[in-house]
C-alpha cells in the first residue's frame, strides 16, 4: 500500500509513480480512441514502453513488434503470457503495461510453489465470518478479484512456479470473465478493461506446465536477450543511471568502456562464442542475464564511488563479474579461468582487467 | 505518348493484377518485357497449358554451362501475368533487356563496383514512415489495387535523381531505349512492363547516338536458353534480378485468394500444425484472426499483413514456439511448390545427355516405382549400373540400391526405380558440374574429394567411384584419401577407410574397373594402421575398445579378402622389392603379433589378437595354449581374465564345435584350474557363453562329454579324384573356367 510518511520515499517506487510525468504527458496529447476502461489508447501505450525519442524515455530496448503483439493481445481482451529466460525484463514489461492502461501496476500475484488457491479468488476473514457468518463482507479479495471489479489489469508473477491446480482456478476468470462466489450464491463479474498479464519461465527447474485449457487462454510472447551487444550495452547503460539515481550514487557517470566489456562477457559465456565468432566457449550454469549485468554494474558503480577513485575501473566490475559467472564453484570455476585465459588475456587494452579477474 | 510504362515490383502480386487490369484497359498491339531477348523464341511456351509456374528461363554459355542465370517466374509475377495476358490475346512479346550475352562478355568487372545505390522501394518507404519496403508497397499498392503506375514513376525519378548510377543499369537501359525506339516505328500503342527503377531512364529523352556510344564495342558469347521449372523454396532463398521473395507462399496465397485472405491463411496455418499433431482448435484460429486485426489496427494498416499474421500465429497458433513458426514459414509461408515443363521443350545439356543414355540403355523414366535386376556380366546392364550410380552422386535418386550389403561381390545387382518431377531440378544444379552425366559425376566426385574434412568422407567416395566407373576421379580421390590418412591421427578412422578399399580392390575386375594406384594408397594405409596401433591399443577404456575390437576384426578380414600377390608389388617396385617382399596381410599378422606379445594391450583386443594369430596359423597350438594360461592365472585380474577370454572366443561359438583343436585347448585349461580359482573364474567364462547360441552350447557340452576333445584331429584325407568331379559344375556357378590342376 502506498502509505508511506511523506520525507522517506520508498527504495523503489511503482512505475506509475517514477513515469507519472510521462503518463499524464501521453495522456494530455493522445487523441486516438481508448478501449473501455483504458487510460491510454494502445498506439500510446505502445509509445510510452519504447520511448519516442524525446520526453518519453524507452521502458524496453528490443523489437518493436514485441510490445504492438502484447498491447493489441490486451486490447481484444485476451491475456497475455510473457515468456522468457530469467532477467529479459518480462516484470519490468508487466509492470509497465500495467501502469500505462491501468494507472496502477500494484494488483500482482506471486506465483511459488506455496501459493494457495485464496491468492488468486479470495480468502475469509475469519474473525468476521464467524462473527457474522458468510457474507461479503468477510471476503478478502484477491488482487485478481479487485481488478475484475475496477477494470484493471491484474498481474501474475511466475505463473509456471504455482501448482496446477491453483493454475487452473484462472481459467474461469479468463474464459467467463467472471469469479463464482459459491459461498454467498453470488459472482464477480469483470468490467471492462480487467485483463491478466502473466509471466513465465519456461526454462527453469522445478516449474509446472500450464494445462492446454489454460494455454489456450493466453496469447504468447517471447521475450528475447538482447539481439546486439549495442542493444545489451544501451539497456545496461540506462538501467544502471536509472538505478544510481534512485539509490542516490554519488554522481560519477559510468564509463562506458567498462559497461561494454561486462556486457562482452556475458554475452560471450551466455553465447558460448567469442563476439568474432572465432573461439568457441564452453558456458557456465548461470543464465547471466541483462538483468545480472545491470546489478553488477550498479555494483561497481557503488564501489568506486566510495572505495576507489570515484572512476568505475576494471577492478570496481570483476568482483562482480566473478561472482555472477561463478555460480557452481566447481564447474563454473573452470569455465571461468578457461575464459580468462584463453580470451581475456590475449585481448588488447584488458590487461588491467585480467589482472583484476585473476585476483578477485 | 502513345504507348505505356508500367513500373512494377518484381513478384509482387499486387502489381501482377494491376498490370492485367491495366493492359486490358490499354489493348496494347505490342508487349516489352523487362528480360533477355535471347529468350524471345521462348514466349509461345507460356501458352502452353504444360508449362506451370513457378518456372525459370535459364540462359547458359553453350560451351561452358557452368555459366549460367535464371529469371524465375511465378504465378503471381507481373511480368508472368503480362506475357500471359497477350499469349491469351495474341499479341506478340519481346523481351528488351541487355542480351545476356553482352553480359556475359563483361568478365573482369571491377571488384568495387557500386550495387545499385538505393533501394527505391526502401527510399519511398522510408519517406512514408515505414520501417520495411515491403509492407509499404502492401499497402500504397497492392492492397489498395490503385494501378498507381505514373505515380510510382515519378516517385522513382525523384529517387534516381537523387542517388549514384550503377553503371550496369545505364548499359541495360540505353539497350532498352534502343529496342523501344526501334518498335515505336512498327507499332502504334506498345505497352512496357519492367522493374520501377527503370521507367525515369526509359520515358527520359536520350538521344540514339548516345545509347549507341554506351553499347559498342560489347563481345557477345553465344548463349542458350531454355524453361526449366522451378520452386517457390529456390525463389525465396534467390538473390538478384531485382529482389528476391522471402515469402511466395504468401505472395501465392494473396494472388490466388479471391476473398478472406486473413482467415484463409490461419485457417491454413492450423491445419498445418494439425497434421503435424499439434491440437489447434478453430478457436485458436478466431483468437488468431482478432490479434492480427487489432495489431493492423495498432499500426494503421488497412489490412493485416504477413507480418501481422505471422505475430498472431506465432502468439495464439504456435503458442510462442519457434519451432512450430519455422514450421509453418517453411510449410505455407515459402511453400515448397513445384512447376513443370513440358516434355518436348529443349533441355539443359546434362538432362539430353541422360534423355540419350536412357534411350540407349533401354530405361524410361516412370513415376511408379519398380524393381530392376542387373546382370553384370551383360554390357547393357552393367552401361544401367553404372549410369543410376552416377546420377545417385549428382544427387538424383531415382534408383536406390535394393540391397546395399549384398550386391557388392556379386554379378547381380537389384535396384528400385522412381521418377520423381524434382530430379529435374536436380540435373539443372548438376548442370553446373558438366554437360555429361559421366563429367559432372567425375567432377562432383573430384570436387567433394577436395572439400572431404575427414577420412569417413572419403573412403565411401572410393567405392562411388568403383561402382559408377568413373577413372578420372580418382586421381582427386586418392590424392584426398592420402593426405587425410596422413593428418588423421585417429587410427579407428583409418582402420575404418580399410575395407571399403578392399572391397574396391577385390572387386574392381568384376566390374572391369581399373584399380591401379588404389593398392599403393591401400599399403600406405596399413602401414599407417600397423605403426599406430600399438599406441592405439594401450590405456583403453573398457568401453573404446569394444569399437575397436570390431574394427580390428573389419580389417582383418578385408585383407584376407585381397589376394596376396607380394609378386605384382615387387614386380612395380623392384627397387622395394628387397624392402617390401611381404604382402599386406603378413605385415598386417606382424603387427598383430607385436599387440598380443604386448602386455600393455587391453585385454579385449589381446584376446582378439591371438585369436586372429590362432586362426591365421602364425601361433601354433601350443603357444596359445601357453598364452591363454598366462592370461588365466591368478596374477591377472579376474575382469582382465575375462575380457581376454571374451575377446577370443567371441563369436566363436560354431567354431568350438568344429575345430576340435581350440576345443580340448579350452577344455584343457579348464580342466586345469585349481577348484578355489575356478569359482572366480566361472562368472567371466559364463558371459562369454552365455552369448553363444542354445544349440551352439548344447553341441559343445555334447563333443565335450563324448571325448571327441580327447583325440587328436585325424589329419584329413582328400581324393582328388572324387573332388575333381565338382570343379565343372561349381566353374557354371561361378561363371569361369576351373582348371583341375592335379598334383
Amino acid at each position: 500500500m502506498s502509505t508511506e510518511p511523506a520525507g522517506t520515499p520508498a527504495i523503489r517506487p511503482h512505475a506509475e509513480q517514477q513515469f507519472a510525468d510521462e503518463l499524464a504527458e501521453l495522456a494530455g496529447v493522445d487523441d486516438r480512441p481508448r478501449p473501455p476502461g483504458w487510460r491510454l489508447s494502445p498506439q500510446a501505450v505502445v509509445t510510452y514502453l519504447l520511448g519516442d525519442g524525446g520526453k518519453i524515455t524507452p521502458k524496453y530496448v528490443g523489437p518493436r513488434r514485441l510490445m504492438e503483439v502484447a498491447v493489441a493481445t490486451l486490447a481484444t481482451d485476451r491475456a497475455l503470457l510473457l515468456l522468457g529466460v530469467p532477467g529479459t525484463a518480462k516484470t519490468w514489461v508487466s509492470e509497465h503495461l500495467a501502469a500505462a492502461i491501468s494507472g496502477d501496476s500494484t494488483l500482482l500475484v506471486q506465483g511459488t510453489a506455496g501459493t494457495a488457491e485464496e491468492a488468486v479468488r479470495y480468502g475469509w476473514n475469519y474473525a468476521r465470518l464467524l462473527a457474522e457468518g458468510p457474507s461479503s463482507k468477510a471476503i478478502v479479495a484477491s488482487p485478481v478479484m479487485r481488478a475484475m471489479e475496477t477494470g484493471a489489469i491484474a498481474r501474475v508473477e511466475e505463473l509456471t512456479r504455482m501448482p496446477s491446480d491453483v493454475q487452473d482456478t484462472l481459467i474461469t476468470i479468463l474464459s467467463e470473465k467472471t469469479l463464482p462466489v459459491p459461498e454467498l450464491a453470488s459472482e464477480v463479474q469483470a468490467v471492462k478493461g480487467f485483463n491478466v498479464i502473466a509471466t513465465a519461465n519456461d526454462r527453469d527447474r522445478g516449474v509446472n506446465e500450464l494445462s492446454s485449457a489454460l494455454r489456450r487462454r493466453f496469447n504468447t510472447v517471447v521475450l528475447p536477450v538482447p539481439a546486439s551487444a549495442d542493444e545489451e550495452v544501451d539497456i545496461v547503460a540506462r538501467r544502471v543511471a536509472q538505478l544510481g539515481r534512485s539509490l542516490e550514487l554519488p554522481d560519477v557517470p559510468p564509463a562506458l568502456d567498462e559497461i561494454r566489456r561486462v556486457v562482452t562477457v556475458f554475452r560471450e559465456l551466455r553465447n558460448g562464442l567469442t563476439e568474432d565468432g572465432r573461439t568457441k566457449l564452453k558456458s557456465p550454469t548461470g543464465t547471466l542475464s541483462t538483468a545480472e549485468a545491470i546489478s553488477v554494474v550498479t555494483n561497481g558503480w557503488a564501489l568506486a564511488a566510495h572505495f576507489g577513485d570515484g572512476t568505475l575501473r576494471p577492478r570496481d566490475v570483476a568482483g562482480g563479474i566473478v561472482g555472477a559467472v561463478i555460480k557452481d564453484p566447481g564447474t563454473d570455476a573452470v569455465v571461468w579461468r578457461e575464459y580468462l585465459e584463453t580470451v581475456v588475456r590475449e585481448r588488447d587494452g584488458w590487461t588491467a582487467f585480467y589482472r583484476a579477474a585473476r585476483d578477485a | 505518348m502513345p504507348e505505356r510504362f508500367y513500373g512494377i515490383r518484381h513478384h509482387g502480386p499486387g502489381s501482377a493484377r494491376a498490370v492485367v487490369a491495366a493492359l486490358d484497359e490499354q489493348r496494347p498491339d505490342i508487349l516489352l518485357v523487362e528480360g533477355p531477348p535471347e529468350a524471345d523464341t521462348l514466349v509461345k511456351w507460356v501458352a502452353d497449358e504444360r508449362l506451370v509456374p513457378p518456372v525459370a528461363l535459364l540462359g547458359y554459355v553453350a560451351d561452358d554451362p557452368r555459366q549460367a542465370a535464371y529469371w524465375p517466374f511465378a504465378v503471381f509475377s507481373p511480368e508472368w501475368q503480362a506475357i500471359r495476358w497477350a499469349a491469351d490475346h495474341g499479341v506478340p512479346v519481346r523481351f528488351f533487356d541487355l542480351p545476356y550475352a553482352y553480359r556475359l562478355a563483361v568478365e573482369d568487372e571491377p571488384a568495387d563496383r557500386p550495387e545499385r545505390p538505393a533501394d527505391p522501394i526502401g527510399e519511398l518507404a522510408a519517406a512514408a514512415g515505414y520501417d520495411d519496403p515491403e509492407r509499404w508497397w502492401e499497402d500504397v499498392v497492392e492492397h489498395r489495387g490503385a494501378p498507381a503506375f505514373e505515380a510510382i514513376g515519378e516517385a522513382m525519378a525523384a529517387i534516381r535523381a537523387e542517388s549514384a548510377e550503377d553503371p550496369a543499369d545505364l548499359v541495360r537501359e540505353a539497350h532498352m531505349r534502343g529496342v523501344l525506339r526501334e518498335v515505336r516505328k512498327t507499332h502504334a500503342n506498345p505497352a512496357v512492363v519492367c522493374g520501377a527503377w527503370h521507367v525515369p531512364a526509359l520515358t527520359a529523352k536520350v538521344t540514339a547516338a548516345h545509347d549507341t556510344a554506351l553499347l559498342k564495342g560489347r563481345k557477345k558469347a553465344k548463349v542458350t536458353f531454355t524453361w526449366v521449372p522451378w520452386t517457390y523454396g529456390r525463389l525465396a532463398s534467390w538473390q538478384g534480378y531485382g529482389a528476391g521473395v522471402r515469402s511466395p507462399g504468401w505472395y501465392h496465397h494473396l494472388f490466388t485468394t479471391p476473398d478472406e485472405v486473413v482467415t484463409r491463411w490461419l485457417v491454413a496455418a492450423a491445419g498445418v500444425l494439425r497434421e503435424e499433431g499439434v491440437p489447434t482448435s478453430s478457436a485458436h484460429v478466431i483468437e488468431a484472426i482478432r490479434l492480427a486485426e487489432a495489431l493492423a489496427t495498432l499500426r494503421g494498416r488497412p489490412l493485416a499483413g504477413l507480418a501481422e499474421l505471422t505475430e498472431a500465429t506465432r502468439s495464439v497458433l504456435c503458442e510462442g514456439d519457434e519451432l512450430r513458426v519455422d514450421l509453418i514459414g517453411r510449410q505455407l509461408v515459402v511453400s515448397e511448390r513445384l512447376g513443370s515443363i513440358p516434355d518436348d521443350m529443349p533441355a539443359v545439356p546434362l538432362a539430353r545427355d541422360l534423355a540419350a543414355q536412357q534411350r540407349t540403355l533401354r530405361l524410361k523414366p516412370e513415376a511408379l516405382e519398380r524393381a530392376l535386376d542387373l546382370d553384370l556380366r551383360r554390357d547393357l546392364d552393367l552401361g544401367r549400373s553404372r549410369l543410376l550410380h552416377r546420377l545417385r552422386l549428382l544427387g538424383v535418386a531415382w534408383g536406390e540400391p535394393a540391397d546395399r550389403a549384398g550386391g557388392k561381390g556379386t554379378f547381380r545387382e537389384s535396384w528400385r526405380l522412381r521418377w520423381v518431377p524434382e530430379f529435374a531440378i536436380s540435373l539443372v544444379e548438376a548442370g553446373g558440374y558438366g554437360t555429361t552425366v559421366v563429367t559432372a559425376a567425375t567432377a562432383k566426385v573430384a570436387e567433394q574429394a577436395r572439400a572431404a574434412e575427414s577420412l569417413a568422407e572419403v573412403t565411401p567416395l572410393v567405392e562411388a567411384c568403383l561402382l559408377a566407373d568413373l577413372p578420372d576421379a580418382y586421381p582427386a580421390v586418392l590424392h584426398a584419401l592420402d593426405t587425410r590418412a596422413a593428418l588423421d591421427a585417429d587410427v579407428a578412422h583409418l582402420m575404418g577407410a580399410v575395407p571399403p578399399l578392399a572391397r574396391t580392390l577385390r572387386y574392381g575386375d568384376v566390374r572391369g574397373s581399373d584399380v591401379a594406384g588404389l593398392r599403393t594408397v591401400t599399403s600406405g594405409l596399413v602401414a599407417r594402421i600397423c605403426a599406430g596401433l600399438p599406441g592405439a591399443v594401450t590405456s583403453l577404456a573398457d568401453e573404446a575398445a569394444q569399437p575397436l575390437r570390431n574394427h580390428v576384426d573389419a580389417v582383418h578380414a578385408a585383407l584376407a579378402m585381397l589376394d596376396d600377390e607380394p609378386g605384382a608389388v615387387a614386380a612395380q617396385e623392384p627397387a622395394q622389392a628387397e624392402r617390401a617382399p611381404r604382402s599386406l596381410r603378413d605385415r598386417w599378422l606382424e603387427a598383430l603379433d607385436g599387440l598380443a606379445g604386448s602386455d600393455r594391450t587391453h585385454p579385449l583386443i589381446a584376446g582378439r589378437v591371438t585369436r586372429l594369430l590362432y586362426d591365421g596359423d602364425r601361433l601354433d597350438a601350443a603357444e596359445t595354449r601357453r598364452r591363454m594360461g598366462l592370461v588365466l592365472t591368478a596374477g591377472t585380474p579376474p575382469s582382465d581374465a575375462a575380457q581376454w577370454v571374451e575377446g577370443f572366443l567371441a563369436g566363436g561359438g560354431l567354431l568350438l564345435v568344429h575345430d576340435t583343436a581350440l576345443l580340448s585347448l579350452v577344455d584343457e585349461w579348464l580342466a586345469g584350474v585349481a577348484a578355489d580359482s575356478f569359482t572366480d573364474v566361472l562368472p567371466l567364462l559364463r558371459r562369454t557363453f552365455g552369448t553363444f547360441a542354445e544349440p551352439e552350447r548344447r553341441s559343445i557340452g555334447e563333443r565335450v562329454r563324448g571325448g571327441a576333445v580327447a583325440a587328436s584331429p585325424a589329419p584329413i584325407g582328400l581324393d582328388h579324384e572324387r573332388a575333381a568331379s565338382v570343379l565343372p559344375t561349381l566353374g557354371i556357378l561361378l561363371g569361369r573356367e576351373i582348371h583341375h590342376v592335379s598334383e
